[in-house]
């Protein structure tokens, strides 16, 4: 008897947890910063960061790393894609037919692409044009769909949002790191202004680190370096950061 | 009981009414951004169109600036005929060369924009031809003794980014600069892009140096100018004004 209102109880229980199919049940009590919320923001920055821990999206990271201002709006335009889809995704979870998942978080993915896009060629032309082909890639940047499947499908619309700004975060910073070194060594500027001083064609008229004989390294301007430059971000983040190494025996 | 909702997802019907329902929606989203967003981004494309025939003959301008001094600088645009004459009731500004050039010669219009910066006058010829991978264009600006080039722009589809890509960079465009367009008989040739322009300073031998690695881009370039060129040919020798270099 005692068992069966246990039971009962349980299914009670159950029923409502489907009823409020939109907010996961630990949400409703947590904080909204709790802990394991600012958990879910900060561990792509650094301990599962989605380009150097997981190496995804590497391919529009050395891409669009030339100059700040589009890795910047590429930042930003995968937040947004990020974001949003997760957020979407993970208020329709379940009711997305199982079998075909995967179409369903694509055509979400493709379609916020396509906003962005048409957002940005409507009031950030001139970058639009620098992105070119690499806003429309977004929607094959494994981050997107790789946390849609891992997250989303399973999480509270809250935390998917929370997640998917991390991640983003997490390949934002890496792209303005990147970019920032690519731009400043490789041009002698930052988001277009020449920082370094002006390299004139005539040797005694340059200004600044030029007038001594400073040349820019054009190498830092080609997909290769960016590759490096990633490589050593790994580098250095794991000297500071011992958990991330791998243990070989 | 708590198989059923599970259930539920996985049938057929559940599953193309989810499909169908999905596509409607993001279909209609879609279509209104894309419509009430068209007019703000056929205006981007107005003004960099006019940004860049501006930039042919020396002025740089923000695209925000463009419409201003296009209406300051551009006095007069026509729209030519195979023939040299002029296509009444034709806006050449909103002629697409895409467009045009799938038609057959001899009904192409051909837009030409004279402009006036500062007491000199100077005719910009839009262009457009074949790259590599995809269409490039851009446009040429001819002084007025339409022989020596005062500036050139190119931009291009697809082009490989490094090589053929190049042909947008500062140092190639400006290379155009001075260039002729009729060899010394007189014969209108363009301006080829070649290998081993020893002498870029020699701007009457029609040259000028090609990209290491774009050499169909590079010949694509020499192509589109000489053709296109040679459509306004007959319209320059209409002008009596013009001491034309044509024998």
């Amino acid at each position: 008897m005692a068992i069966d209102t246990k039971i009962a109880s349980e299914a009670k229980e159950a029923k409502k947890k489907e009823m409020i199919l939109f907010l996961s049940n630990s949400e409703e009590r947590e904080h909204f910063l709790s802990k394991k919320n600012r958990k879910l923001l900060s561990d792509p920055l650094n301990d599962n960061n989605p380009i150097t821990v997981q190496v995804l999206g590497i391919c529009s990271a050395l891409a669009i790393t030339v100059q700040l201002e589009p890795a910047i709006v590429m930042a930003m335009a995968v937040t947004a894609v990020l974001a949003f889809s997760n957020m979407i995704v993970s208020l329709i979870r379940n009711l997305i037919p199982n079998r075909i998942r995967i179409i369903v978080q694509l055509v979400i993915v493709a379609s916020l692409v396509i906003l962005v896009d048409q957002i940005l060629k409507a009031y950030a032309y001139d970058v639009s044009k620098q992105l070119s082909v690499f806003v429309g890639l977004i929607i094959t940047n494994c981050i997107v769909m790789g946390r849609l499947e891992a997250f989303a499908l399973g999480n509270g619309v809250y935390k998917s949002f929370l997640d998917g700004i991390g991640n983003a975060a997490g390949y934002g910073i890496i792209l303005i790191i990147v970019a920032f070194f690519r731009e400043l060594l490789g041009s002698g500027k930052l988001f277009g202004f020449e920082v370094l001083g002006h390299k004139a064609a005539v040797a005694a008229e340059s200004t600044g680190l030029y007038a001594f004989g400073y040349e820019n390294n054009g190498l830092m301007l080609l997909s290769p370096m960016a590759l490096i430059v990633v490589g050593i971000i790994i580098w250095v983040q794991r000297s500071r950061n011992r958990i991330l190494i791998e243990q070989n025996n | 009981m708590e198989e059923t909702p599970v259930n539920k997802t996985n049938t057929n019907g559940y599953t193309f009414m989810f499909a169908i329902i999905m596509v409607v929606v993001v279909a209609s989203v879609l279509a209104f951004t894309a419509t009430t967003l068209q007019p703000i981004q056929n205006e981007n494309v107005r003004q960099e169109k006019m940004q860049n025939i501006l930039a042919t003959v020396g002025i740089e301008t923000e695209r925000s600036e463009a419409e201003e001094l296009y209406n300051k600088y551009i006095i007069e645009t026509v729209a030519l005929q195979e023939d040299g004459s002029v296509a009444e009731g034709t806006d050449a500004f909103t002629v697409d060369l895409a467009k045009e050039l799938k038609r057959p010669v001899d009904e192409q219009i051909y837009p030409l924009y004279i402009a006036n910066v500062e007491g000199a006058k100077y005719y910009i010829i839009p262009l457009r031809g074949k790259g590599l991978w995809d269409a490039i264009f851009g446009y040429v600006s001819l002084k007025d003794d339409v022989n020596t080039i005062k500036g050139a722009v190119f931009d291009h589809k697809g082009e490989t980014p490094g090589l053929g890509g190049e042909i947008t960079q500062m140092w190639f465009k400006q290379s155009f600069a001075d260039e002729k367009i009729f060899d010394g008989d007189g014969n209108l040739i363009g301006v080829s892009v070649v290998k081993g322009n020893t002498d870029p300073s020699n701007k009457d031998d029609n040259k000028v140096d090609a990209i290491s690695g774009a050499t169909i881009t590079g010949n694509g370039v020499s192509d589109m100018i000489s053709e296109r060129l040679l459509h306004y040919l007959p319209y320059f020798k209409t002008q009596t004004e013009i001491k034309v270099a044509i024998q």
